[in-house]
């Protein structure tokens, strides 16, 4: 079970988590404007890394609050956890 | 005592004899004993009997990879344990034991037929043999290897004991209290860190206890095992786990304990925690987890009697157990020298020692020579004699008679935990084994389970690593080295496992003794092209047994790579899993059993309908009340009732599990607006509108009505069963795509209980009950919310219906809404009210062609597809789902669209889920052109209704189709959805 650094919260056990898919995906503010395959791939393709990955996560049993996290995929290390509206650390 | 238990020495407490019994027969043991060094000291090495071949099998090994010796152990038939290793199970006064795998009995079995069969079952027979007659195959065959697969019987009668699950924290965990664990938790505890030491075993101290030669800081090793126990014993910040094997290591160096507390007592008081689970989180965590002996492979090496030298020695040392009388030492190595001669030295006759090395020329075996043992050098065992036990090795032409073989290829480090965390291996020439390389949680390996032998160096080796975590944690030890003397010390000599024995005619050389792996099945699988070991492993089975290979897979690996051409390190290694040792359901589950499975909802009007006679359904973890029998009635008779009351007179229906947020703000409108198909700007305050919610793929995820109660304010309803999902939705997009939006989102699904009341008197029902809200149908009208009270309780009323008669939804908040469901009822009464429920509902619903979410779409469904496109909201130039909607393929014509069925034969009830063809008289393979999705029978209206999505389905109205069913095709009628009142003259009433 990983252990999670909410950013509103501190750290607490994967079971308060659900999982949120990958990060930095900001929904276009136009999508009428997007053509098919434009629409597409912001509605399907995702990453799948092999090492670091943006991705989201919910404090659903905690805080309620959405945050994003770099996790290594193929250790399940974190490298940062860090606020919705915000960029990775380098 | 028995000819087999020495004078003096171990640590079995000779004044308490205890009484157990094996297959029935009765035996004696002492308090320390296992099972296992209790039947040894009776003179019994069968304990069970193989897998797939039968052959009688003896004890092994000392501990916990014991292939062989699985034994049930019987309490009563509610707490018989299958599949434990005899090798750890403590004894106890009348401890009752048998062995498995065999019939009628151990020393006969008929199974043992497999053995001489065995050409017809080699590696992977399942995919060769019994191929022919075809048939035969799932009639015969199958049934047939099913009945004889499985090991052991699972118990009666349901677990009667108590288990829990507990979640704790430390610095340091040290996992095995042998040496190198035990140095490392005394230097991790003098830090100051808070420690856990863990270890299987009933007794700490691992190998030291059965040292009897070293000295440690002056004193005897036991000694300074009991002092340095009983220092952590007082340590405030220290814990002690005995009986409890660290079974999994989980990321984030979370570790799962297994901690068995009762299991070892003859007597558990009443109440006694039969196990716990622990899930530790350890900042630090030490590997002090050991090595284990790695039997040879050679013919007739599972014989009763052939067991490892280590294991030999510690039943002597620890248990004073002597396991047989005349042995014959057969190794690759030098430590079975070592117990050559103390078991010599212990009266044990020792026939000669059989090195498959060339030369034998070290410290042991020059003292063994010494000592007047004979030492064969480079030699070859040809086969072993004997049935129930062993009675004689081949050995270069000889047969040397034993009624013992000791055998050590040697040791094999237990790195399961740490490859658990993800840690690499890398192969080490010297020790001849893999060893923990680079690591990837933040874990330390001390001792033995590193390659490190000696007990001078395992202290020294266990202590540094003690430190170093405690170090890690902020901590600094002040202890720095132990004075040993004497005592085993680093019998580290190359083990050479490469070396070929040519097998007698017949005679099986078994790498996998619980699965009965041979070397020749290896090889065959080599031959047949199998080069990966996972493929290997999977098409042998080999180490995929209880044990999960833990003497085998080293055997197997070398074995496979001799045959491959390869080096052993290039084969590459399978993957360990957890658990170490198998773990029980009971542990696993702990207290989430029977009624504590699973939470279970109730509704404020639960209990009112358990007292009328409700049947129940789940629905989620939610119990609804399914309908209302009477005397005689079955289901369908109860719900044509209700459904008959409704539309003729009243009824009464519990909806409090309908989702229900609050949607808050100045932006609430247009926050409704970006995520919902429907325009909500438009909506007046005291208005409701049915609500349909997309995913952003543009298929309908939910559905709800939803009332502007206050500008700033929607009271939102879901589905039963989507309102934590859909809260999450809307909470995801509040959150990350329009944070500017001011708005809040609370759930208030129990906050608010919702009493339907539907059916034509329904108004005449609750008139003389509402205060402060015009009720009559120009001052509430169809989908009009009105706040007011109904019997002195504030209410949110709803004029909504899901039934298509006159119908109010009242909202009253939970505390009261038993009260104001009784006022409702007994006014009732003289209206004809019925309670109904979820099932009637249904078929009222359905009557109607009103879709539930989930029944009637399947996440492939756009609102078109349903015919509900009339709620999009118009001019909206987007929410969530819209763009998805333009894309071609979800305008085609073709897709499937919702339409009614009528059957040609008025009174079938169509299967839910059955497919729809255009023809009848069709044979399989044909196309299927849409599926049943809701069917009832309508006592309202005399005649079967059925839902379904169907290509093209809406321009196929009054088309014949056909159901294919096992009994004959089914002929039905495309119709509207809309079944009952279709003008809709009952809703505004």
């Amino acid at each position: 079970m990983l252990l999670i650094d909410c950013p509103w919260c501190g750290k607490r056990p994967e079971l308060e988590f659900s999982y949120g898919g990958q990060a930095h995906l900001a929904r276009p503010s136009r999508p009428a404007e997007l053509d098919d395959q434009q629409w597409v791939e912001y509605l399907y393709l995702r990453a799948n890394p092999r090492g670091p990955h943006a991705e989201r996560w919910r404090h659903a049993r905690g805080c309620g609050r959405f945050f994003n996290a770099l996790r290594d995929t193929t250790t399940d290390q974190f490298a940062a956890t860090y606020k919705i509206g915000e960029q990775p650390p380098a | 005592m028995s000819a087999f238990r020495t004078e003096c020495g171990g640590r079995v407490d000779r004044s308490r004899k205890l009484h157990f019994s094996f297959d029935g027969d009765e035996f004696e043991g002492l308090a320390g004993d296992t099972l296992a060094s209790a039947l040894l000291a009776n003179g019994i090495h069968l304990a069970g009997r193989s897998f797939k071949y039968h052959r009688p099998r003896g004890i092994v090994t000392a501990g916990a990879e014991e292939p062989n010796a699985l034994v049930a152990v019987w309490r009563d038939a509610a707490r018989y344990t299958p599949n434990l290793r005899a090798t750890q199970v403590e004894l106890y006064e009348g401890l009752s034991a048998e062995s498995q795998n065999r019939w009628p009995s151990l020393g006969f079995d008929l199974g043992r037929l497999n053995d001489w069969l065995s050409p017809l079952f080699p590696a992977g027979f399942y995919y060769k043999t019994f191929m022919w007659p075809r048939a035969a195959w799932a009639a015969i065959y199958e049934p047939m290897i099913r009945a004889a697969a499985g090991l052991g019987r699972a118990p009666a009668l349901p677990d009667p004991d108590r288990y829990e699950n507990r979640f704790a924290h430390c610095d340091v965990l040290v996992v095995g209290s042998g040496p190198a664990g035990l140095a490392a938790a005394l230097a991790a505890a003098d830090s100051g860190a808070r420690v856990v030491l863990c270890d299987e075993q009933g007794e700490l101290g691992g190998s030291l206890l059965g040292e009897v030669q070293a000295r440690i800081d002056g004193v005897e090793a036991a000694d300074w095992l009991a002092r340095s126990v009983a220092v952590l014993i007082r340590h405030p910040r220290v814990r002690l786990l005995s009986r409890t094997t660290a079974f999994g290591y989980f990321p984030h160096n979370a570790i799962g304990l297994n901690e068995r507390l009762s299991d070892h007592l003859a007597d558990a008081p009443v109440g006694q925690l039969r196990e716990r689970l622990w899930q530790f989180r350890a900042r630090e965590v030490v590997l002090a987890t050991g090595a284990i002996e790695r039997p040879l492979v050679f013919p007739g090496n599972d014989r009763p009697g052939i067991m490892l030298a280590g294991a030999a020695r510690t039943y002597l040392r620890r248990y004073g157990v002597r396991a047989g009388s005349r042995a014959v030492v057969v190794t690759s190595n030098d430590s079975a020298y070592q117990a050559a001669l103390e078991l010599r030295e212990a009266g044990i006759e020792i026939a000669a020692i059989a090195d498959l090395r060339e030369r034998a020329d070290g410290a042991l075996p020059r003292a063994a020579k010494s000592a007047g043992i004979e030492v064969i050098e480079s030699a070859v065992v040809h086969g072993t004699r004997g049935g129930l036990r062993v009675r004689g090795v081949e050995l270069g032409g000889r047969t040397l008679d034993c009624d013992l073989v000791l055998m050590s290829g040697g040791f094999t480090p237990s790195v399961h935990l740490f490859s658990q965390s993800r840690g690499t291996l890398k192969w080490d020439e010297a020790s001849n084994a893999f060893l923990p390389a680079s690591k990837a949680e933040r874990t330390h390996s001390a001792g033995s389970c590193r390659g490190i032998t000696g007990l001078v160096d395992v202290l020294q080796d266990g202590l540094a690593a003690g430190a170093a975590a405690a170090a890690a944690c902020g901590f600094e030890s002040t202890i720095h080295r132990f004075e040993v003397s004497g005592g085993d010390n680093a019998v580290a000599s190359r083990a050479d496992t490469s070396r070929d024995h040519p097998a007698m005619p017949g005679a099986k050389a078994f790498v996998d003794f619980q699965n009965d792996v041979t070397a020749k099945d290896l090889a065959l699988a080599a031959r047949e092209g199998f080069r990966s070991i996972e493929h290997v492993k999977r098409y042998t089975t080999v180490g995929m047994a209880t044990d999960q290979g833990k003497t085998s897979n080293l055997n197997a690996l070398g074995i496979v790579a001799g045959q491959l051409g390869k080096k052993l390190p290039d084969v590459g290694l399978t993957t360990f899993r957890m658990p170490y040792t198998p773990v029980t359901f009971g542990a696993l589950a702990g207290v989430a059993r029977g009624e504590l499975f699973d939470p279970v909802r109730k509704t404020p009007m639960h209990e009112w309908a358990a007292e009328h006679g409700a049947v129940f359904e789940d629905v989620g973890l939610w119990k609804r009340a399914r309908y209302f029998p009477r005397s005689g009635e079955d289901m369908h008779a109860a719900v044509a009732r209700e459904c008959l009351a409704v539309r003729s007179a009243c009824g009464i229906f519990d909806a409090s599990t309908l989702g229900k947020v609050a949607v808050v703000g100045p932006d609430a409108a247009e926050f409704l607006n970006r995520l919902y198909i429907n325009n909500w700007s438009n909506l007046a305050v005291g208005r409701a509108r049915y609500g349909i919610l997309l995913r952003e793929d543009g298929f309908i995820y939910d559905d709800g009505v939803i009332a502007r109660t206050a500008a700033n304010h929607f009271h939102v309803t879901t589905t039963t069963g989507g309102a934590a999902r859909v809260l999450n939705m809307m909470e995801d997009y509040r959150q990350t795509e329009w944070p500017e939006l001011a708005v809040w989102l609370t759930s208030v699904t129990e906050q608010w209980a919702v009493i339907a009341v539907q059916g034509p008197h329904a108004r005449r029902v609750l008139a003389p009950l509402v205060t402060d809200i015009d009720i009559s149908p120009t001052g509430l009208p169809h989908m009009g919310v009105a706040q007011g009270r109904i019997c002195g309780a504030p209410m949110m009323l709803f004029r909504v219906s899901f039934s298509g008669e006159l119908g109010y939804e009242i909202n009253v908040p939970t505390d009261c809404s038993r009260a104001v469901w009784q006022a409702v009822h007994e006014a009732g009464v003289a209206h004809g009210i019925t309670p109904y429920g979820t099932e009637t509902m249904h078929v009222l619903r359905a009557e109607k062609g009103y879709i539930i979410v989930g029944q009637d779409t399947d996440g492939t469904v756009t609102p078109d597809d349903a015919g509900l496109s009339w709620a999009i909201g118009r001019g909206k130039a987007d929410f969530v789902g819209k763009r998805s909607l333009e894309r071609a393929a979800m305008k085609s014509p073709h897709r499937k669209q919702l339409v009614g069925l009528c059957t040609l034969e008025f009174r079938t009830v169509l299967e839910e889920g059955a497919q729809l063809v255009a023809a009848a008289g069709l044979r399989p393979p044909m196309k299927s052109i849409g599926h049943v999705t809701s069917s009832y029978f309508s006592a309202s209206l005399g005649h079967s209704v059925a839902l379904a999505m169907i290509a093209g389905g809406r321009a196929r109205g009054g088309q014949t189709l056909y159901v294919p069913m096992p009994e004959g095709d089914m002929a039905v009628q495309v119709t509207s959805p809309v079944f009952y009142d279709p003008e809709g003259a009952r809703l505004h009433a």
